[in-house]
């Protein structure tokens, strides 16, 4: 049941991605440049709306779909982890011009050279699986 | 039925598309009880592919495979996007980013991408390479060394107010800007 519900909001947001124009190199470049609302806007109204829903949820004690409290772990508080992660993958974000979910869907709309860039970040994580011990967190 | 296709294949404004993305929160915590967040799908495939080979590595991936069926989704979701709700025209940037890109020397807007740089035929070429294959190293990479992605870090982390999500997106734009204003303006021109 789980895997059906994750197909079909999958298909929901690679439908959203591509309408959205998110999956678009040029659009995450002109965001890096300040140059336009568009991104800024999509993500910005997506939390808020993220952020109610949670807020909604928490207020009501609603129960998940198989009955169970909705659990909502924190992060871990890891911040060095989170800057030097999160810069590293910012410069990936800004080369491929896409992160993970528009890449996934840029090879189902047709640019298919970026299978080669989800191989390539599958790697990147199996390396970190490696060095992580080694890493500050 | 003409007038329907035209008007579902064109692209959403930030304030359609950004509370619509917003709703994958509730839906996952909702239907799935589980956080949004796409990055994960990497590390399941490690899990999946290569098991016990790294502690990191050893859990039980099955009880996640919805995420790798949310990806597969994805795919699914972006095809038929592409196919039938699209209209193939160029994407409406602003004009300050249309002057930007052609300073960089891009001439072809006409796609989601720019077609001299992303394309089988390209990989011949160093900085396709590194964008492809250096960029998506490092989009797995830092996406697990951070714990998170743009979904699980700045849409759902930052819907629940988690201190590591906003030093995560700092993170971001601190790598973001680098490639922006330091590596492409190399690369490129």
């Amino acid at each position: 049941m789980k895997n059906v519900i994750g197909l079909v909001l999958g298909v929901a947001f690679g439908l959203i991605l591509v309408k959205a124009e998110v999956l678009s190199w040029f659009r995450i470049q002109e965001m890096f440049a300040f140059q336009s609302f568009h991104m800024y806007g999509i993500i910005g109204s997506a939390v808020v709306v993220g952020a109610l829903s949670v807020f909604i949820i928490r207020r009501s004690g609603a129960k998940s779909l198989d009955g169970n409290p909705i659990e909502l772990k924190d992060k871990a508080p890891n911040h060095i982890a989170a800057y030097a992660g999160g810069t590293l993958f910012g410069l990936g974000w800004a080369m491929t011009g896409a992160c993970p979910g528009p890449l996934y869907a840029l090879v189902g709309s047709g640019t298919t050279v970026m299978l080669l860039a989800i191989l390539s970040g599958i790697l990147g994580v199996y390396v970190y699986g490696a060095v992580r011990d080694r890493l500050p967190h | 039925m003409n007038a329907f296709v035209e008007w579902a294949s064109q692209p959403w404004p930030w304030y359609i598309a950004g509370p619509i993305i917003g709703l994958m929160v509730p839906l996952h915590l909702l239907l799935l009880n589980r956080t949004f967040g796409v990055s994960s799908s990497f590390r399941h495939t490690c899990a999946a592919l290569v098991p016990n080979s790294l502690p990191f590595f050893d859990y039980d991936w099955k009880a996640e495979s919805w995420n790798l069926l949310f990806v597969l989704g994805i795919m699914i979701g972006a095809f038929l996007a592409a196919a039938f709700f699209s209209t193939g025209e160029a994407i409406a940037l602003s004009d300050a980013a249309v002057a930007r890109m052609q300073e960089l020397g891009l001439t072809d807007l006409s796609g989601q991408h720019p077609k001299e740089l992303f394309g089988w035929n390209q990989l011949t070429q160093g900085k396709t390479l590194l964008m492809v294959l250096g960029g998506g190293f490092l989009v797995g990479f830092g996406t697990r060394y951070a714990g998170g992605c743009t979904s699980g870090h700045a849409i759902m982390g930052l819907s629940h107010f988690q201190w590591p999500s906003l030093i995560a997106v700092l993170g971001f734009f601190t790598g973001g800007l680098l490639v922006s204003w330091g590596l492409l303006p190399l690369l490129l021109s």
